[in-house]
């Protein structure tokens, strides 16, 4: 049985700035990571972040990614399992992890569940075909390994995330013969829409997929148009040729373990899904895990970060390394966290962060699996 | 097909090494996931679906859907999008379900 003070699940950015803010007031930290490196998906990010300066505007998620994984490894707090894929929680507070091919157990005082999310699928004909992949799945061949997921894509779902990622695509030399997109009008920023128009690539607003066309990959794909009211107008059907078709319809939070573990969890459709009611230090209703970034909630990374410090320096309160500019430390980062929420784009997470607090009406939805 | 240029990154790539796949010779680079170098290769089949056979490839390629589960020396459900190629790996297309006796 390995203890710790803190245990950190998931090295993406929040579970990189929880372990790096509760080691650096003296907790020891182990921190598992299904992956071989840490980072998460902030490896990948090949653009520049958006925010003020504090946030870390201006520098790509890679750079980012590198820090703090620098100051990590140099750590003497922390501890590190990378290819570690936490397996359960116990009523006992212990977790057991698969790590090397051997099953280890790990008992921490405090748990902080930084998982991340996982891509949504849409439903369409074909849609297991090779060449179907969700857009994160294309950043990891072309940005990280170096390789072309195809020659033409078709990119599905025109928010921030299909805007950057077909900008990428363009990038590493690959067509994008469209970008489609269901509502009828561009989710993500206008600036990222304009870099890929001006680079020829067309966005159909009001369409959707209909169809994969190919036997063993793909080859082509149906697309049609909608109504305001969603509903495909008959006889618009076209067939756009593609060896690839992306898909960027949006992430859902992976919450397995929290759901496992007996967190009370709501559905939150303004969070992408279903996500542990949680207390503004990001605690949830069991009183030694905290939840940070993505997985309890989809948004940025910038936010995530400022989660996981917060997360971090909360639970390191709790394991009695208590210091009286801890809480004046929380105190600003919240502030901060609440002035990146501000504003009309942050309109929808304030909402969602509102009923995962418990302190509106979203109890009728709440549910745990605990007896 | 691997990406030589790009105006933002740059692929250094390890020492090369040998795999196969069904059987035929696959060139890869150490450090990188089984399934990125099938892809760069042009191997875009890693398994068959359980219940219809159906063509499988990779999805989400960071472990999370099990859409590129194959043989690896012989061990079944083996996720190729986060487990590493080695030089000599034996890798095969997985069917069905994938047997652990045989």
């Amino acid at each position: 049985m390995i203890e710790t003070d803190i245990l950190i699940i998931g090295g993406g950015p929040a579970g990189m700035t929880a372990a790096l803010k509760a080691a650096d007031n003296s907790a020891q930290v182990i921190i598992i990571e299904k992956y071989h490196q840490l980072g998460g998906q902030l490896i990948k990010q090949t653009h520049r972040f958006f925010g003020s300066k504090k946030e870390q505007a201006g520098i790509r998620g890679i750079e980012i990614a590198k820090q703090l994984t620098n100051r990590i490894k140099e750590h003497e707090n922390i501890n590190v399992y990378t290819e570690a894929t936490a397996q359960g929680y116990y009523e006992d507070g212990v977790l057991t992890v698969s790590h090397n091919n051997k099953f280890i157990k790990i008992k921490p005082k405090k748990i902080i569940v930084a998982t991340g999310a996982s891509e949504k699928m849409l439903g369409f004909e074909n849609n297991d075909l090779p060449g179907v992949y969700g857009a994160g799945a294309v950043q990891t061949l072309m940005n990280l390994y170096g390789i072309l997921p195809g020659e033409r894509v078709i990119m599905v779902g025109a928010g921030n995330i299909g805007l950057i990622v077909s900008y990428q695509l363009l990038q590493a030399g690959v067509k994008v013969a469209a970008v489609i997109e269901a509502s009828g009008k561009i989710g993500g920023y206008l600036v990222h829409a304009s870099k890929i128009r001006r680079a020829g690539v067309p966005i159909y607003t009001n369409h959707s997929i209909k169809k994969a066309i190919g036997e063993k990959s793909v080859q082509a794909a149906e697309v049609v148009k909608l109504d305001d009211n969603w509903n495909e107008i008959q006889g618009s059907e076209k067939i756009i040729k593609a060896d690839t078709i992306c898909l960027a319809v949006g992430l859902r939070p992976l919450t397995d373990l929290l759901i496992q573990a007996g967190c009370e969890m709501a559905y939150i459709p303004e969070l992408g899904g279903d996500v542990p009611i949680r207390d503004d230090n990001l605690k949830t209703t069991n009183n030694n895990i905290f939840v940070a970034g993505d997985s309890g909630g989809i948004e940025e990374a910038t936010a995530a970060m400022l989660e996981g410090e917060i997360a971090g320096l909360k639970a390191v309160s709790e394991v009695g390394h208590i210091d009286s500019n801890i809480f004046t430390e929380l105190k600003r980062l919240k502030d901060e966290l609440k002035k990146l929420r501000s504003g009309p784009e942050g309109k929808v997470i304030r909402q969602g962060i509102k009923k995962a607090r418990g302190d509106s009406n979203a109890g009728k939805n709440r549910y745990t699996h605990l007896r | 097909m691997r990406i030589k240029e790009h105006p933002v990154l740059e692929f250094k790539r390890d020492k090369e090494i040998t795999f196969t796949y069904n059987g035929k010779k696959i060139k890869a680079y150490e450090g990188e996931t089984i399934a990125a170098s099938l892809y760069a290769s042009g191997i875009r089949v890693l398994k068959a679906s359980s219940k219809y056979e159906r063509p499988r490839g990779l999805f989400c390629a960071i472990g999370n859907c099990s859409s590129c589960h194959m043989v690896v020396d012989g061990v079944p459900n083996v996720k190729t999008c986060i487990t590493k190629v080695e030089q000599g790996m034996i890798v095969q297309e997985e069917v069905g379900k994938g047997d652990i006796i045989d």
